[in-house]
Formats: C-alpha cells, structure tokens, sequence
C-alpha cells in the first residue's frame, strides 16, 4: 500500500530539546536544577547578562551536543564557532540570544519511523547548540495583557535545536517523528523529558505543495498533533475559499486549540548573525572519538537485536524498544524467565496497564514480573490472576506472594478439578447430551458448572480442555 | 547612501526612536561615515580570510560544576520594575 | 603632602605616616579638583585603608589608592560608563581585575570619568560632561579613558586603570602626559569590562612612570578562566625594567608621520628616536602599507560589536528605563533618552554595518582588511623588535573643537587603532612639550612582548626628563 498525501502535506520539525541533565547551564555555572524553585535564584551576571559579564562554554553540553549528533546520524562539523542573533525581546536579557549559524555542529542526518506506508526516513537538516532565552508570563494573553513578568531561571539553559527536513506527510507522521526522538535522547540520557519545557516544538506546515507557514509556541507533542491538524485544515479551507497561503508565522493557542497570525512589526527580523567575540572557535572534531565511546545502543539497533537474542515477534520489540527503561525492564525479566513470555507480559500487558495509569515502569519491580511469569508458567496461576496481581501492586502496592496469599489465588489442584469434571457430568445428562447433540452452547455451561464448583480457581481454557477429554472418553450410548 | 527611511529602519532594529523629524539630519550625519568608510572599496581583499579573533586558541570550556547564584533581592536590587520575584516588563506587542 | 606621586613615594608616606592619611589627602585633592575627572569618589575608601593599617597588609599595593574607570564592574560602586542609561548601576560583582586589585591591597578612590561607553578622544561625550585637561583646561584630555590620565597627571591619584579599544589609554596618557599600556589582546581578563568592541579592547594600566605601570600589569595581568580568550602567560613584567637597549632594532613607520601631523609632536618623536640610537639602539623606516584603511575598518568593526553589546541596555533589569504601551516601545524610547548622541550613532551604523544587504560591503569587508593590517606587522615584527610613532598627530586639542564633527574625532586616532585590530602591545610615555602641552611617545611590541616596550620606555624615562614635568597647578 502506498500513501499518496493527496493534500500534499508537507511538515518540517525544529524541536528544542532543553539538556537538563548538565549540572549547569551553557555558558555560567548556574545549577540546570530550578523547575521548582523561586523566579529569578538561579541566575548570575552571566545568564543575567549583566554588562561585563562573559560566556564560558560548558564543555559538556558540546558533548552532548555530539553525542545527540551521532546518534540522529549526522555529520559532526569539523571545526565551529558561537554567532550571536540579534534581536529584542524581553527574556533576551543581553538583547541576543547566543547559538550557532553557519557551521552548526550536526548536519545531514536522518531518522527512521514508522510512517503512513511502512518505514520511512526523516531527514534531519542540522542540529546545533544554543542558549535558552529566560520565561515570559503574560498578565492576560499575548496580545491583550497588562503587563510581563520575566524569571530569567530559564536564562542560558543548554538548548539543541534539531530541525528536520519537510519529510512528514500528516499530522501521525509528525507525532511519530517526535515520539522517536523522545525515545532516542532518553536512551542518550541527556535530558529528562518529564520536565517543564524539556520539549518544544514549531511546526512548518504546508498543503498542496505550497508555501509554508509557521507555527510556534507548540509545548507538547499532543499540542503539536493538534496545532498540525488545526493549521492544515485551516490552510485547506484558505485555498478552497479562494486564498492563497502565503510565508507567515502563527502562534498556537493551546487553550483554543488554533493557530494566530503573528504578523506584527517585531516579526520583521534582520538577525546580523556574526561571530560571538567573547567565545573562541571550537574544535569539535578533536572530542568526537571520545564521545563515540559513550554512545550507548539506540532503539533501532536495540530492537534488531532483541528479535534476533530473545526470538520474540517484532511488534513485541519495537513495543519494548521504545522506551529505554522498558527495554532494560525486559532485559532483566527475560535473563531469568522464558523470554517469550516475558515479552508477551511486559509489552502487553504490563505496558498497557503502565499507560492506562499514565507512569513509568519504574513503578514495578523486575523480581515481582519473574515471580508473577513464573507463577504462571508453572501452571500455579491463571493469566487472569496474574493480571490482577499486577494491577493490585500498581494501585495497591504488595508482593505477588502475598497478593495471591489474600486473594486465595492459588489454582486448584487438577485432582479437585478432575472431580468437578466428573461431578458436573453427573448431574448434568441433558446438557451432556445437547452437547453431543451438536449444541455448542451446552459445554460453556458445563465449563461454567466446573467453575463454579472450583470457586473459579481452575482456569476456562482448562477446564474445557479436561472436559472435552473426558467427553471422549465415555462409552458411546 | 543611506536614506531617510533606512535610517528610520535601522533605528528600529536598534530600538532606538527616531522621530521622523530628525531622520534627515541623522542621515547626513552617518552617510558622511559610510562615505568613509567606501575607501575600503579600494582594497583588494580576494582570498584574505577575516579575522575575528587575533588570538589563534580554540577549545576554551568549563566544567560541568555548580557555583553559586545570586540571591533574588540582589538579582533584581537594581529595578524598581518588580512583582513577586519577577522582573515586571510592560506587554510585548 | 601627596599628589604627583609614584608607587614607590606613596609607599614611603604610609610607612611614614599611614595608608589612612593617604588616601585621606588624595580624598581632601579631588574635593577640590576642578577637572571633573572622577564620576563616583568612594567613600569606603577611608576605612579600607585603615583596616589595611590596622590589619596589615603584604600585597604589592597595599595601601596604594587608585581610580578605576567607570566601565569596569566594581560590586556596591556604581559603575555607569557615563552614560544616563546606566544611571543608579550599581553592580553585584567585581571585575576580574576589581579583585585582583583588592588582593593586593590596593584602595579604590573612585570611579573616572570617560566617553560615554568608550566611544571617544576627548572625554567630552559623558553624560556628566567633559574632564578638562590638567595642563590645559581649555582642552581635552583624550579619550575615552580621559578620566583615568587625568587623575594621575593632576595628583588626585598615583595610579589608575582604563581601557584601550583604539586607543583610548594611550591617547589620553598623551595628552596628559602620563604613561599608559595597551597590553596585548588576552593579556588581562575583560571579566567585568562592560563591552564596546570586545575583539578590539583590553583594559591598560596608566601612571607617572613605566616601573608603576609594570608593578600594576604584575597584579592585573594574567589568566582567568572567566574571560575565554584570555591568554596564560608567565611574564614577569617587573623583570623587564632594565636600563638597556643595546642592540634593540626599531622600526619607525612613515605612514604614521602623515599629513595632519603637527610638526612640534613630529620634532619631538625623531629626538626620541636619535635618542635610543644614542642609546645603543638601532632604527631604519619600515612601511605599513595598510595603514590609512585601519581606521576604516577599525571603526566599523567596533561599531558593529559596539551595536550588538548595547543591545542589552533596554531598561528592563537596570539603569534608566522610561515607560512605553509596549515592551518595544520602552526599550526604544529608553535607549532613545538614555544614549547620547555619539553612541547612538555608532549604534545606529553598526546596525547598518551589519543588516542584510550591508554585512558584506561593510562588516565582512573590515575584517579582511583587519587580516592585512595584522600581516602587515607581522612582516615588520620579523625584523625589528619594536615601532616608534607618535601616539596622537597632535598634542591635546581644544574642548569643543571636534563635538560636531565625528569624523573629525575619528581621524585622529589614526595612530592608535592599528594596534588594536592587530591586536599588538603598545605603550606612550612622555617625549617631550609644546606649548605647555605634553606629546606621547607610541612604542610598540611583538604579541605577548611587552617585555621589549617595557624595557624600552623604562630606559628612556632614566635617559630623560619629560616625565617629571608637572601641571602648573600639581605642586
């Protein structure tokens, strides 16, 4: 099957990845550590930008930097350098924000997704380094408010801004694009994606393979499926009432769920991009070899081998490849029980229940996983039961033995069952014969009979199986 | 020759208001600077490379290591703009 | 009982009577001065001194007083860079040098007076109006760091300190006959310099003699790891004081004997000249041939740095702000008040300079002739150990004679800011008078070699007397 875009939607990513797992931030030793702190405490002359005030490069963040670089399959730059962007605005407290033009320090790479028609590459354009300005908040909206408070905590915080071709055909693309993304820098532990403002997102939307337009101020990556889908709709209808869609910036409204024109004088930028005097050149192509070493497996390749180690189904290893956390969870699950299993219990079912609850696999513990598969593999719970005891411990918390202890979950010996089976044939002729008769229906209520009996301690696929066996086995009439 | 209307312009990009009255003295002012500055015109720069820093370092960086901040009164001791630790700006547009 | 004063004699006094009485009596001077040269006194300097009395202090400078220029961050001193936009700044950290200064014992008298953010030759553009020269005072004292020349050259203290981005150390150690460095490019950390054109300036010493200029580059010079191009050095520059310069090659460069220059300054730079060659050293002519294009491309190199540094001053987080119905607004009508007009018109063509359409013609094009101007000494450097010129074309000018016309202002640094798109060391002591009016001696040194300049203007200094001359009014 092959998608044929017949809107022509095109849609090109720039995605600003805050690296808040540096100790401090880009340019001043200020602590990354201020999401649940005071305005305005963890700043300094640097990232106040207060007059004589000067940069020094973390060398971390370049690093890291790299690192997001090889890993999204880029080209390292050889040598680079900071330039400033001038432009004015309030949470710019040295009236330019500090980033890199020319030479950024990744370029030419690519990703894979799982797109529309199958697997698809996204091209990654470049990725580069820059300072995070400081956080405005609007007395009222943006252009209606009394007033602006400005927290400059945010100031100089490490930003990669990773722009991607106009490879995305629909808003599902995009939101794949991104989810993959999120997984690969987990997997780099660079960031903590948790956090407030860890991910933002503009969007470049066209239709018709026409001009496009931009939208900003996108802050999750629910809001960028929306924003996506509200801007192509709105652009669809512009030209089918006549218009023409020209190059503009808009501002996603997450509240309202659209997107408004931003055309304003301050929009009319002229950047006079040049070299940032204060930094020196930078050599990246020294610190690569080294940063190569620390690069860890990545989702693709992690996966690949997981079908091929564990010889489970692919769907199982996308499923518990794209988390990191979730991958190293089954890794330890399946180095003590059957691996198969344990990709069917934690890509399943475990998975499931962790999102239904919206929390992260950190909640669950790899012995209580092994217990629980090995209860059931052993024949000493049914699956049913070892869903429950997995839903006790996330709500609830507990050990599967005690759980199963307090809710007598035990399976019954197959003796006890074995009786069940034959009592319920007893006293039960007629739906015996209705059964034999060629009345499907009769030998679920037999089944339900033996359940009954057993206090729904045997399992239906059982009981069934026994029943039937038993049935076999009677003398003809 | 810069004009009247570039020079309203630029003093925009520099956020610095010009009234329309005075643009046309500021013009005369800078294009006798700019006219200059034209001799540079003259030189034959083919194949030199600029020069943007005279010392010739590279690789200059810090370690990832915590130093204190400011406290909050001193961050904002030099504004009387202010609210709640914040620095109190009026609206963007 | 103090005033005119090196290191040395101050050093005396305090042991004679104490680092309290000292700085009193430079204290009880600048009350009295007439020259506006300092923009804040500090009042703690009294009881630092005599803490330092109490307390004792070994520093290099303890006890010492000095004036810092008011472009450099002093923590709980305002610093404004005499300008109206940063009216009541009163800064939460030392510059580098603040406390390599405070380290070493030495008092901060106060803050001097300048060109407002640097932009200038005579001082006249501060927002507190112009310092008058000690000599004259019908006339400038150069610039921008007029205040810092002035201060030592009328006694109200022995040394100080100022920044030098096309000459604005050395041109008012010119006019006011006093000794002023221009160290080279990294030599000092520029932690704490509040930035007019930051590839182009270092902050320099200035004092009444060559051995107190190396005492201060002994304690401000050096690596800091808070300034990325700052350079580690080991100089020594106390080392360098030697009497001799015996086989010591100058170069002397005709370009810099142009037309404009004033016959008394060209007189007297050649007798200089004659006498290192009597002394020992060796000169031939040496051509700089992009010389007449450096003013050029210093200026908008420096305006383009300069547009993009002010950029912060926007009346948000300090200084002065008045109010706007938009942020847009207030920041324009707030750098519209608080900038002075020469600074906003360097603003204002840096802007230009670098704007889409312009980069090329302008920014692109000043930093390839910046490449030939260096090439230039570079070729000179390998065959002398050091030029001679003249600091200024002209002794110190009248007030008022070149407000209206910058370009006027802008030529005559034409000596000067060569050295700083080179990046070069360079230094101007006191060569002789005309008219009452002292004239500079520019020498200047191979990167990193402040050495040999050193060396040179300490010998000439014990081989002549011009800078024992003092203000009529400097007993």
């Amino acid at each position: 099957m092959v998608y044929e875009n017949p809107d022509g939607v095109r849609i090109g990513l720039e995605v600003h990845v805050q690296l808040n797992k540096l100790n401090t931030k880009l340019f001043c030793g200020c602590s990354t550590n201020y999401h649940d702190s005071e305005p305005n405490t963890h700043v300094c002359p640097v990232c106040l930008g207060l007059p004589g005030s000067l940069p020094v490069i973390n060398e971390r963040a370049v690093e890291f930097a790299i690192k997001i670089g090889l890993a999204l399959n880029c080209n390292i730059v050889e040598q680079t350098q900071f330039h400033r962007k001038n432009y004015y605005y309030p949470d710019l407290p040295k009236g330019f924000q500090t980033t890199q033009y020319d030479y950024p320090i990744a370029s030419g790479g690519e990703v894979s997704i799982e797109g529309e028609d199958g697997e698809r590459k996204i091209g990654i354009t470049r990725a580069h380094i820059e300072e995070d300005p400081g956080r405005l908040q609007h007395m009222g909206s943006i252009d209606k408010s009394k007033g602006t408070l400005i927290n400059y905590n945010r100031s100089g915080m490490t930003l990669i801004e990773i722009v991607s071709e106009p490879d995305m055909r629909s808003p599902k693309e995009a939101r794949r694009y991104l989810d993959k993304l999120r997984s690969i820098l987990d997997y780099l532990d660079v960031f903590n994606g948790d956090l407030e403002g860890a991910m933002r997102v503009d969007a470049n939307v066209s239709v018709f393979y026409g001009d496009r337009v931009e939208v900003k101020n996108i802050s999750s990556f629910k809001g960028a499926e929306r924003a996506l889908l509200y801007e192509i709709m709105r652009q669809k209808n512009h030209i089918r009432r006549g218009g023409k869609i020209t190059l503009e910036t808009r501002h996603f409204d997450e509240a309202r769920g659209v997107t408004i024109s931003m055309r304003t004088k301050e929009e009319e930028h002229d950047y006079r991009y040049f070299p940032e005097p204060d930094l020196v050149p930078m050599r990246v192509a020294d610190k690569v070899p080294e940063v190569l070493k620390t690069l860890p497996e990545l989702p693709d390749a992690k996966k690949e081998r997981f079908i091929k180690q564990y010889g489970i189904a692919d769907m199982h290893a996308k499923a518990l490849t794209s988390d990191i956390k979730v991958a190293n969870f089954y890794e330890h699950v399946a180095l003590q029980v059957e691996p198969g299993a344990s990709a069917v219990w934690v890509a399943d079912i475990l998975k499931g229940e962790l999102n239904y609850r919206d929390i992260s696999v950190d909640a669950f513990k790899v012995e209580d996983m092994v217990e629980i598969i090995e209860l059931i593999t052993g024949n000493k719970i049914t699956e049913r039961s070892g869903i429950e005891i997995i839903r006790t411990i996330l709500d609830n918390g507990g050990t599967p033995a005690a759980i199963v202890k307090e809710k007598g979950l035990i399976k019954v010996e197959d003796d006890i069952v074995t009786k069940a089976v034959t009592e319920a044939l007893d006293e039960n002729p007629e739906a015996l014969q209705d059964y034999l008769g060629g009345k499907e229906k009769s030998l679920n209520f037999l089944v339900g009979q033996v359940m009954k009996k057993t206090a729904g301690r045997s399992d239906a696929k059982t009981t069934r199986e026994m029943l039937l066996e038993r049935i076999s086995e009677l003398p003809p009439k | 020759m810069i004009t009247k209307e570039e020079v309203e312009h630029v003093g925009w990009l520099a956020r610095i208001e010009i009234h329309e009255s005075d643009a046309q003295a500021y013009a005369e002012k800078l294009n006798a600077v700019l006219d200059y500055f034209s001799q540079l015109d003259e030189v034959d720069t083919e194949n030199v490379p600029p020069t943007y820093h005279v010392a010739d370092i590279v690789n200059v960086f810090r370690e990832d290591v915590v130093r204190p901040s400011m406290p909050q009164e001193e961050v904002l001791a030099n504004t009387e703009k202010k609210q709640e630790g914040n620095f109190l700006a009026p609206k963007i547009m | 009982m103090t005033g005119w004063a090196n290191i040395l004699q101050i050093k005396e006094k305090i042991a004679e009577r104490s680092a309290e009485e000292v700085t009193a009596s430079y204290l009880e001077r600048i009350k009295k001065s007439r020259i506006n040269a300092y923009t804040t006194v500090w009042e703690g300097a009294i009881d630092k001194a005599r803490e330092i009395d109490e307390q004792g202090h070994n520093g290099p400078l303890a006890g010492i007083p000095i004036a810092i220029k008011d472009n450099i961050s002093t923590k709980g001193i305002s610093t404004t860079c005499s300008s109206k936009i940063l009216q009541g700044y009163v800064p939460p950290y030392d510059a580098h040098i603040i406390e390599r200064l405070k380290d070493a014992g030495a008092i901060i008298l106060g803050k001097t007076n300048m060109d407002e953010f640097a932009m200038g030759t005579s001082t006249e553009s501060s927002c507190y109006g112009p310092t008058l020269n000690p000599w004259d005072m019908e006339r400038v004292p150069g610039g921008s760091s007029g205040g810092s020349a002035a201060v030592v050259a009328a006694g109200e203290a022995p040394i100080s300190v100022g920044s030098d981005t096309g000459g604005s150390v050395r041109c008012p150690a010119a006019f006011c006959g006093v000794v002023g460095l221009k160290p080279t490019y990294g030599t000092i950390s520029r932690y704490g310099l509040i930035s007019y054109a930051n590839s182009l300036e270092q902050i320099g010493p200035l004092a009444t003699c060559v051995s107190d200029i190396a005492t201060l580059m002994d304690v401000i010079g050096g690596h800091d790891a808070r300034d990325s191009t700052s350079i580690k050095t080991e100089t020594v520059y106390k080392d360098a004081l030697a009497d001799d310069v015996s086989g010591l090659k100058i170069g002397v460069p005709a370009e810099y004997f142009g037309a404009g220059i004033d016959p008394a300054v060209e007189n007297s730079v050649w007798d200089a000249i004659q006498l290192f060659e009597e002394m020992g050293a060796s000169w031939e002519q040496v051509s700089l041939p992009h010389t007449s294009y450096a003013l050029a491309a210093y200026y908008i190199i420096a305006m383009s740095e300069a547009s993009s540094n002010l950029a912060r001053f926007d009346g948000t987080r300090y200084g002065y702000r008045n109010e706007g119905e938009n942020w847009h607004v207030m920041a324009s009508r707030t750098r519209a008040e608080g900038f002075g007009a020469e600074v906003k018109r360097r603003i204002l063509l840096g802007t230009y300079a670098l704007s889409a359409g312009y980069h090329d013609k302008y920014y692109l094009k000043a930093l390839k002739v910046r490449t030939l101007v260096k090439q230039d000494f570079d070729l000179a450097f390998k065959e002398f150990d050091c030029l001679i010129t003249p600091t200024m074309p002209t002794p110190a000018f009248k007030l008022g004679e070149k407000v209206e016309d910058p370009l006027a202002l802008y030529l005559a640094d034409v000596n000067t800011v060569p050295i700083n798109l080179a990046g070069v060391p360079s230094i101007s002591l006191p060569c002789g008078f005309t008219d009452g009016l002292p004239i500079g001696l520019q020498i200047i040194g191979k990167h990193f070699d402040e050495a040999t300049i050193l060396k040179a203007a300490y010998s000439f200094e014990q081989n002549t007397e011009h800078h024992t001359r003092r203000p009529a009014e400097v007993a």
